[in-house]
């Protein structure tokens, strides 16, 4: 038997996530992925006003601000029978937009970047070479010889100050780390860069939603802010849009095909098996036939035949969760019994994630998925961008199947949803020039009704599924992206994608399992949401330390 | 002038803020805490160059991390300011480099260091019940991790309603029993509450210590009074429509468009404490009355319950 590694903190995400993989002759050869926090928001819901449903999960998670409450509306409109006016439509496009722009540009700075550029090796850089290289390989306004030099005495600075704050103590130096000094220095430059840039992104959200995170404009029927449809504020959106885009365009995609073509190894490392995508961004009232992009199902990495996806082929297991037993249900059906047990990764229970699986397929989701879809269904703008990409790092379209190409697919898709957005800007102005300002329609809460909706977001295939009974909430659940990419064996023993995707990494040294960090992170994992109960019994964790 | 300080007027400038920018930031900063005019050039000189970064470790328990990225939304000063010049973020999980073992050991050897020194900032309520078994980090409960830090803090801010109340999840049912940190661990904290709150206000709270050598004046649900002292009503810009009785009765209606009242839609203004209308969020860019929906009284103890259903008037 190899060696266990645990790593509990796994850090750079959102909530609290453990994983344990088995290491045998320098690569993974088995792995769990567990997850650890109680919130209970599902239990919290039932017996409340359906229309403050969206409050309540919007807190699911901040990272991911405003999908579940777009998802949670989605679901009670279609419960109760309302259709949504354009203008409230098009706003609900741009802002789910922005979060893609926004949550896209911070996971790959902020929560992955750190996998694969050596800050400390940036402080051996060369400025002057640094400024050539960033001509070469990018628009960035920013550059030349004295910024590196300012960026370098900064960090520098910072470093010998001895207070090391949130980059100590992390695997600088690592032998797996391979971009030169002067890349490193370009990365931790636009590091800091798009800590700003992500907070004036933000704005985007504040415009129509009066604030990020947990912007709050939705409702059930329509939007709320009809006074920021005037001029000056449709132009600061357009503006925030332009300067996010200029972004993306210039730095953020040049710097991923920069950092890529270093990593081109990682191109055959973490891949799955199975992809899901409901789709997104509805372009009229004809869901999911309307959705910019396409929902669809691919079996076995069969580029050539995508299936149709239906949401009633969803079903969630519990076999190897902290659950009752029970047979795989529907979220309909769906219900929350914890059991407690003790953390038993070889053959028992050791999460508290359950295991949703489409037609019994255990199913990779997010932008890796999205863009496969799109791809095989042949998306205009989808292929145009993964082709060019794909040329410009010389790799064939199946390397996607990687880690290389969960996080490549991650910045085509930001900067294909970002050039979308101009479409539906200029939408919603031609309406609101002609006199349309209709944002909201009025509906009635019926005794009984039974809805959902489906959407994708940033992490991945996202749907809320809720029951309404004397115009109350009687049941309420959803199976959230994070649960898809992080949930555990099912009965059969499948693995979860995370676990699939780990398989075959290599671990160059066993105290620092850099690489596992690279694959667990290129899924960007946000936990908050994806378990919604667990027991409190089970104390009984018993840990492997790397040795 | 130091030369720290010269580096500091030298960087803002290359990124285009004007001296004169920075001190209206200052004179804002200085308004929102209530300080007199004479403070400004001191607040402008703990932005400038603080003696020594004041170490920080922030702990997050049960949270959607809503609060973390509303900080990180921080515009003055900027976020990379805060974190390379204006504070020692000694753990942050959600944006730190090291993981595992690693960061453990960084949150034990910044304990150990900073033994009554640091500042503690904590996301996320605690579970209580079956011993807080509810959460774990690195095999730990959130109320083992919890303990082995804040009594050796020199101050704890519960950042969020998370923190400060035990927000969402202790909302009916609070099947796991959870509470705010103060509560939780019998500790007094400084209560940022907001969901999320903003990241004004933790940063006028931080440099009030360091510029005051102390922490701001609390009201009684641990709030510092220089952004929790007046309710969102009193300073709410439709107030004058509320006194004249003219009430929007529809989302997205010709009156919703003359922003008027949300009172009649549900709004919780008149009853919640806190500076949005003045503040605002995101840069001073809006807040939720102005993107025409009612407040929900996010920052009220127990708001969950205690406001809700949100759509029905009071
Ligand atoms: S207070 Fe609100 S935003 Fe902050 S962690 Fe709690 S739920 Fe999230
Ligand atoms: S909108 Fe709310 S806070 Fe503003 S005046 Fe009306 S009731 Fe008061």
């Amino acid at each position: 038997m190899g060696k266990r590694i645990v790593i509990d903190p796994i850090t750079r995400i959102e909530g609290h996530l453990r994983i344990e993989v088995e290491v045998a002759d320098g690569k993974v050869v088995n792995a769990w992925s567990s997850g650890q926090l109680f919130r209970g928001i599902e239990m919290i819901l039932q017996g409340r006003d359906p229309r403050d449903a969206h409050h309540f999960v919007q807190r699911s998670c901040g990272v991911c601000t405003y999908v579940h409450a777009l998802s949670s509306v989605r679901a009670v409109e279609d419960a109760v029978g309302v259709k949504i006016p354009e203008n409230a439509r098009l706003i609900r496009n741009l802002m789910h937009g922005a979060q893609y722009q926004h949550d896209h540009i911070v996971h790959f700075y902020h929560l992955h970047a750190l996998d694969w550029v050596d800050i400390v090796s940036a402080l051996k850089a060369d400025p002057a070479a640094t400024s050539k290289l960033t001509d070469n390989v990018s628009n960035s306004p920013w550059g030349g010889s004295n910024y590196y030099r300012n960026v370098q005495a900064r960090l520098s600075t910072f470093v010998e100050s001895g207070q090391l704050g949130p980059f100590q103590n992390a695997y600088w130096g690592h032998s797996a780390y391979k971009l030169p000094p002067e890349a490193n220095l370009m990365a931790a430059a636009h590091y800091l860069e798009a800590l700003r840039l992500q907070a004036k992104a933000a704005r985007m959200h504040a415009v129509f939603g009066g604030k990020n995170p947990h912007p709050q404009s939705l409702v059930v029927g329509g939007v709320t802010s009809v006074a920021d449809l005037s001029p000056e504020r449709l132009a600061e959106f357009m503006y925030i849009w332009k300067e996010t885009q200029e972004f993306i365009k210039n730095v953020y995609v040049p710097d991923l095909l920069a950092v890529a073509s270093f990593y081109k190894d990682w191109g055959g490392i973490g891949g799955t098996t199975n992809f899901l995508s409901w789709g997104d961004f509805p372009q009229t009232d004809k869901e999911p036939d309307s959705h910019f992009l396409p929902r669809g199902f691919i079996k076995k990495r069969d580029l050539a035949k995508p299936l149709d996806a239906d949401q009633q082929k969803v079903t969630e297991h519990v076999a190897r969760g902290w659950y009752e037993k029970g047979d795989p249900k529907h979220p309909f059906e769906g219900e929350t019994k914890p059991a407690h047990g003790e953390y038993q990764p070889d053959d028992g229970k050791y999460t508290w994630f359950k295991a949703p699986r489409y037609d019994g397929a255990s199913c990779e989701v997010g932008p890796l998925a999205r863009v496969l879809v799109a791809y095989s269904k042949g998306h205009k703008e989808v292929k145009a961008t993964v082709d060019s990409v794909a040329k410009q790092l010389d790799i064939p379209v199946t390397a996607l199947f990687s880690t290389l190409g969960r996080t490549a697919a991650r910045g085509i898709e930001t900067l294909v949803i970002g050039q979308q957005m101009e479409g539906w800007m200029n939408e919603l102005i031609a309406n609101v020039s002609k006199g349309d300002k209709k944002v909201y329609q009025r509906w009635e809460m019926p005794d009984e009704a039974m809805g959902y909706g489906l959407n994708d977001v940033p992490r991945g295939a996202l749907g809320h599924w809720i029951k309404i009974k004397d115009k109350k909430i009687e049941n309420y659940q959803y199976v959230v992206p994070s649960t898809w990419n992080l949930g555990p064996r099912c009965a059969e023993g499948t693995l979860g994608p995370v676990e699939e995707a780990l398989i075959g990494t290599p671990v160059a040294d066993p105290k620092q399992p850099l690489e596992v960090l690279r694959t667990v992170h290129s899924f960007d994992p946000c936990i908050a949401c994806g378990i919604h109960v667990i027991d409190p019994h089970t104390n009984e964790v018993y840990k492997i330390r790397a040795t | 002038m130091e030369k720290k300080e010269k580096d500091f007027y030298e960087r803002l400038e290359q990124k285009g803020v004007t001296r004169r920018d920075f001190m209206k930031y200052c004179t804002f900063m200085t308004a929102t805490l209530g300080l007199n005019a004479s403070f400004v050039s001191k607040v402008a000189d703990v932005f400038a160059a603080p003696k020594e970064r004041p170490p920080v470790i922030w702990l997050n328990f049960a949270e959607c991390t809503g609060c973390a990225e509303g900080f990180l939304r921080s515009t003055y000063p900027w976020i990379d300011e805060i974190v390379l010049e204006l504070i020692n973020l000694e753990y942050q999980e959600t944006i730190m480099a090291a993981a595992g073992h690693q960061a453990e050991e960084s949150l034990k050897a910044a304990v150990k260091k900073h033994k009554g020194k640091f500042i503690c900032i904590t996301e996320g309520a605690i579970g209580t019940k079956y011993d807080g078994a509810y959460g774990k980090i690195g095999g730990r409960t959130f109320l083992d991790v919890a303990n082995s830090v804040i009594p050796h803090a020199a101050a704890t801010i519960a950042l969020g309603s998370c923190a400060s109340f035990g927000g969402i999840q202790a909302a009916k049912p609070n099947p796991g029993g959870f509470k705010g940190v103060g509560e939780a661990l019998n500790v007094k904290t400084i209560n940022i509450p907001g969901c999320p709150p903003n990241p004004v206000n933790l940063v006028g709270t931080i440099v009030n210590y360091l510029l005051l050598g102390k922490l701001p004046q609390l009201d009684a649900a641990g709030r510092p009074l220089f952004a929790y002292g007046r309710t969102i009503h009193d300073q709410c810009t439709r107030r004058g429509h509320f006194e004249a009785g003219e009430f929007v009765m529809e989302f997205g209606s010709k009156d919703a468009e003359k922003g008027w009242c949300l009172y009649t839609l549900g709004c919780r203004g008149p009853m919640t404490y806190n500076n949005c209308p003045t503040a605002k969020f995101n840069d001073g860019t809006s807040w939720p009355v102005q993107a025409g929906h009612p407040c929900i009284g996010c920052s009220e103890p127990n708001f969950w319950d205690a406001m809700s259903p949100f759509y029905e008037a009071m």
